[in-house]
């Protein structure tokens, strides 16, 4: 990981966390570390004046690996066939325009910028496989969620009411699947779906289980809570895709409020909450409902979201949401792919466009912009296209300039359906984010959420990963030149990591290892040891293959990075 | 010795595994077998791929993923055409799932939830004989307790012995699997068929077939290579894949290939996650191209395109149609396998390497794209090594040989 | 006679297979072609016979077996394997796949003898 040190000199460096707002400063890096000061003559002098110096990107939600990704590969050719990465020295070849193959999504992914992309949705099960592919994508730091809701050794913890052995089940499972973070989708809903049936309220009984998405919603927030996990619950809520749904969103934060404790830290984070954000009773009566969300987000400071938004281009919707999708497929008629996973979750995938002209995806491309506008802490609400499905990750730059320009989101409203900006008051929106506040909603935020205490800043002991763009922040102005700082934004002059420069204006100069962070979270032995005998026993009842051969170990990541916390149980 | 817990075909792997091995690296010159050194065949494997103009990488019927990652870089690296088994087992099946989508499960989902089972040119009695009891109508589950709580369809030109089993049973006539999927979604979707009878079967059993798809909690189709491999292949497969996704309509069903080889489906995953594609890629322009009929192997044997070939745990020589197969025999080969086959006996090369899954750990997935690690039980017999290890040196020479 | 040719797994050709492809007990396996016993019949074949499987693209003599899965009458089946790769269609009408089953065949009774693995391949091989 080390290479020779690296010094950046003169960049306008945004540091956020560290209270750096566009200050002219040098960053030294020593073994792949930020450190205070390196000596000039053992050092690799980068001249970054008159550019943005910034900590490397940190994506928190984008679905990049995994048994659904590779189904959405496998049913995606036409659209590999007009995006694909050339062989070079030292870089593999790769393909796909919204559903890369795995190299080329670490070089695209580095040549932005970006240096540490988490998948945030993986079935136990075949989470092996999810691992294969995190392995072979190079440079990035990377962690997968495993899909827990409605899990059935979770459902049946959760519904005897045993929190305490739900979490140290939870405890084995990061630890048998190298997880990092709890993920919850549509729970209850899975389940449900497990018979083509949907759950529509929060307390609709799971069938079959004496559960309600409710009660998984708060036993796993509980257990989240027990184990100290560095990231909050990660929920893809209840009724997602559909009009009138915000009232469903808000119930969902508002079902752990109580569970909150006086830490002051979120304890639940919705994802890609343009989803979840629609008014109206039908597609025809579709609107925006974000402000409503944004203001319950404002009050509420145990909440975070991700945008997942939406741009005018294809896409590819792949979920865990089972019922969703097939939803999606009935009203698009486009091809439809589902794979359900014994005892845990599904998956679903439909291609997709959003189209300018179509008033429903001009109103859902405005929902996510006013979500980001109308929620005052930049510190909660992160910058994502839930990749692929509201659009690819490749298209970032597009989403910043958004947020950064007013006159850029006056363009695109300019070929939008006429009826839609009816429905939305982002036309009425005057903010602009500044250089400061996309920091933090790509990176700063992100990595503090995900608690990744090395990520996201450029403060002495911070991972050496650094991101300089072509743009001076001092002469240029975004909201002007939208389009300057778009362009600049997609190719950085140097991206580096650990200390290794790793692209240089669009070039892979190289392919470190990346890490792969999981957590352990021992919990008290007795605890552990009866769960553990439990969990045996009922195995094979449930899945088909033996327990011995579900859990993986070190040696199947390329570089596995624990993290160990210190449950309260 | 014995073996426990292993069907028929298990029990013969574990306990002949060690019978007809191929001794050792062997160069073939004038028709003359001579056995030699690992690093001569080394040398000589990569001299053979590294001169040709459009090799060929195929096989991986029986290997780990492992291996098969490695033997991609080696296929990138000098521009060949990498095919794996599936090009001639299910790779229909994967072009018509490219058209219209898949609505599948594993196979723990069909043991708790499937009251009716349906296979569809397919024989596990034969191919998988532990199928019908892990996972099928014999299987217990949470929620069905076994053959009485399901119903089991078989639809097949032959009596089989797993139609014999069946509550119901179809025989059609060969090659007309296409109009009897689409006479059944007609039925579905409430369209009048106005013919007697359909791929020799009366209109009014079909019909019945049709209400106990319809009729049923959870119904899971099965799937061979009758379908993938009679005039029609994909569009069989297409037929068979859109009527399950039209019963959704009606009910929760599900359809599964039922694959052969125990890792053919890990080279489609490997594939896939590598190169967009599932099979037959084409690397001679510096990135995968895709397209069956041009860019995969059998088809680029038939047209004389390959100058050189490396085959990896497959025996082609004895499957492939005997026009291919001959047109296989004209060019240098280079051969790993464990055994002795007809492919290794015509190869210029043949490095005999380890037994995946007795011999050597290695990622294999199963049907339902559940990933296992297969276990090393025993050594290999001295000097021999993995595929994957053989794979990487050759890629290591060639690397220093090619331009 | 003509039949309808398709080619598939056996039991004991998957099992075979594993025991080693030069094996007298595989081409016991799969050097076969399962009949109809009617059609059977109807060939007229003596004990001990054999019979010649003849498609559009090759030819073969395998063992005749009464089928076990019959009634299929015109219905011909044989294991994979090298000996019914000499009568498969190599054509894959651009999908990759040639034609394996479904194929058009005649079937005539011989006293020709089964041909071994490596008869089936000298002349063949450079």
């Amino acid at each position: 990981m080390e290479g020779k040190a690296v010094l950046i000199k003169n960049g306008y460096v945004y540091d956020p966390l560290n209270n750096i707002h566009g200050d002219r400063m040098d960053i030294a890096i020593k073994d792949g570390m930020i450190v205070e000061d390196v000596r000039e003559s053992e050092a690799l002098i980068i001249d970054a004046r008159d550019m943005l110096v910034v900590p490397g990107g940190v994506d928190i939600h984008s679905h990049i690996a995994g048994s659904k990704v590779n189904l959405g590969r496998l049913m995606r050719p036409e659209d590999h066939r007009r995006d694909y990465e050339p062989r070079a020295p030292g870089k593999r070849s790769g393909v796909g325009h919204t559903v890369p193959s795995t190299f080329a999504t670490g070089y695209r992914y580095a040549r932005m910028g970006y240096t540490t992309v988490f998948e945030p949705a993986s079935p136990p099960l075949k989470q092996r496989h999810t691992h294969h592919e995190l392995n072979e994508i190079p440079i990035l730091d990377k962690a997968c969620f495993p899909l827990v809701g409605d899990n059935w050794f979770v459902l049946d913890y959760l519904s005897r009411g045993d929190v305490e052995g739900c979490a140290a089940y939870i405890a084995w499972l990061l630890e048998a699947t190298k997880g990092y973070a709890l993920k919850i989708v549509n729970p209850g809903g899975i389940e449900a779906w497990g018979w083509g049936r949907n759950v529509a309220s929060l307390d609709d009984q799971v069938p079959y289980f004496r559960i309600t998405p409710r009660e998984i919603l708060r036993g796993l927030c509980r257990v989240n809570r027990l184990l100290r996990l560095p990231h909050t619950i990660h929920v893809h809520a209840n009724g997602i895709g559909m009009p009138g749904n915000y009232r469903l969103v808000i119930e969902t934060m508002e079902a752990v409020r109580d569970l909150e404790g006086c830490h002051g830290k979120p304890i639940i984070h919705i994802t890609h909450c343009q989803f979840n954000s629609y008014g109206g009773e039908s597609w025809l009566t579709l609107t925006s409902e974000a402000e409503t969300v944004a203001k319950y987000v404002n009050r509420n400071s145990y909440v975070t979201i991700d945008l997942g938004q939406p741009i005018f281009a294809d896409a590819t919707t792949m979920t865990a949401d089972g019922p969703f999708q097939y939803s999606l497929h009935l009203l698009t008629g486009a091809k439809w792919a589902n794979a359900d996973v014994e005892a845990e979750t599904s998956a679903g995938i439909v291609p997709i466009r959003f189209r300018k002209r179509n008033r429903t995806n001009a109103i859902q491309w405005a929902i996510g912009l006013e979500l980001a506008l109308l929620i005052k802490d930049p510190w909660r609400v992160y910058l994502t296209t839930d990749h692929p499905n509201a659009g690819p990750f490749t298209a970032y730059p597009r989403v910043i300039a958004w947020l950064m320009s007013r006159r850029a989101r006056e363009a695109t409203m300019k070929g939008l359906h006429p009826m839609a900006m009816k429905r939305c008051i982002l036309p009425s929106l005057d903010r602009e984010y500044d250089f400061s506040e996309m920091v933090i909603i790509t990176r700063a935020g992100t990595a503090k959420a995900l608690g990744l205490k090395e990520k996201g800043h450029l403060g002495i002991g911070a991972h050496g990963d650094v991101a300089i763009y072509p743009l001076n922040p001092k002469s240029l102005d975004p909201s002007k030149d939208y389009k300057a700082l778009r362009k600049g934004l997609r190719r950085t002059a140097y991206t580096i990591k650990g200390g290794i420069i790793v692209a240089r204006d669009g070039t892979i100069t190289a392919q470190p290892i990346g890490r792969t962070y999981w957590v352990k979270a021992p919990v008290r032995k007795e605890l552990s040891q009866t769960v553990l005998k439990d969990v045996r026993a009922r195995f094979r009842d449930y899945y088909t293959i033996q327990f011995e051969n579900y859990a993986l170990d070190d040696r199947h990541l390329a570089l596995s990075a624990p993290i160990i916390v210190n449950p309260e149980v | 010795m014995g073996v426990r817990n292993a069907c028929a075909l298990g029990t013969s792997k574990f306990l002949g595994y060690n019978h007809g091995r191929l001794p050792s690296p062997v160069i073939r010159v004038g028709g003359e077998a001579r056995p030699v050194s690992l690093e001569e065949a080394i040398e000589r494997a990569a001299e053979i791929l590294s001169k040709a103009n459009y090799p060929a990488v195929y096989g991986f019927g029986s290997t780990s993923v492992e291996a098969i990652t490695a033997a991609l870089e080696l296929a990138e690296g000098i521009g060949a055409l990498a095919d794996n088994v599936s090009t001639i087992c299910h790779g229909p099946s994967l072009e018509a799932v490219q058209d219209i989508g898949e609505v599948t499960c594993t196979l723990g989902v069909v043991r708790h939830r499937a009251d009716l089972i349906v296979y569809w040119g397919s024989n596990p009695v034969y191919s998988h004989p532990r199928h019908m009891i892990r996972y099928g109508p014999m299987a217990e589950g949470r929620f069905r307790k076994g053959r009485a709580d399901r119903k089991l369809v078989v639809v097949d030109v032959r009596k089989t012995p797993t139609a014999r089993l069946a509550d119901f049973f179809l025989q059609i006539k060969p090659g007309t699997d296409y109009e009897v999927l689409s006479a059944l979604r007609a039925y579905i979707k409430e369209i009048d068929l106005e013919v007697e009878e359909v791929g020799g079967i009366r209109i009014e059993r079909i019909e019945e077939l049709g209400e106990l798809m319809m009729g049923c909690q959870f119904g899971v189709l099965f799937f061979g290579l009758g379908l993938t491999m009679s005039p029609g292949r994909h569009r069989n497969v297409e037929a068979a894949l859109a009527l399950v996704r039209d019963l959704n309509a009606w009910t929760k069903f599900a359809i599964v290939p039922m694959r052969g080889h125990f890792n053919v489906e890990g080279a489609n995953a490997a594939f896939t996650w590598e190169t967009g594609y599932p099979f037959g890629v084409d690397f001679s322009h510096g990135y995968p191209r895709y397209n069956p009929g041009e860019t995969t192997f059998v088809d680029a044997l038939n047209r004389g395109e390959c100058d050189a070939a490396l085959i990896v745990a497959s025996d082609p020589i004895s499957h492939l149609p005997k026009d291919s197969a001959d047109k296989l025999m004209e060019i240098p080969t280079v051969v790993l396998d464990p055994h002795i086959t007809p492919t290794t006996l015509v190869a210029h090369v043949a490095i005999p390497t380890a037994h995946v899954g007795i011999e050597a750990q290695g990622t294999a997935y199963r049907m339902d794209g559940v990933p296992l690690e297969l276990k090393k039980l025993v050594d290999p017999p001295p000097g021999i090594l993995t595929d994957e290890e053989v794979l990487r040196r050759i890629g290591r020479v060639v690397l220093g040989v090619s331009p | 006679m003509e039949v309808i040719l398709i080619t598939g797994r056996s039991l004991s050709q998957g099992r075979e297979k594993e025991g080693g492809k030069l094996s007298e007990a595989y081409r016991r396996a799969v050097a076969i072609c399962e009949l109809d016993p009617e059609d059977l019949e109807a060939l007229g074949i003596k004990e001990g016979e054999n019979v010649r499987v003849r498609t559009d693209f090759g030819s073969i003599v395998v063992k005749p077996i009464p089928s076990p899965q019959a009634p299929h009458r015109g219905v011909a089946f044989m294991p994979y394997g090298p000996w019914a790769s000499m009568v498969m269609n190599s054509e894959t009408h651009g999908t990759g796949m040639p034609t394996l089953k479904g194929l058009r065949a005649t079937i005539e009774p011989t006293k020709e003898p089964v041909a071994s693995l490596k008869e089936l391949y000298s002349g063949r091989l450079r």
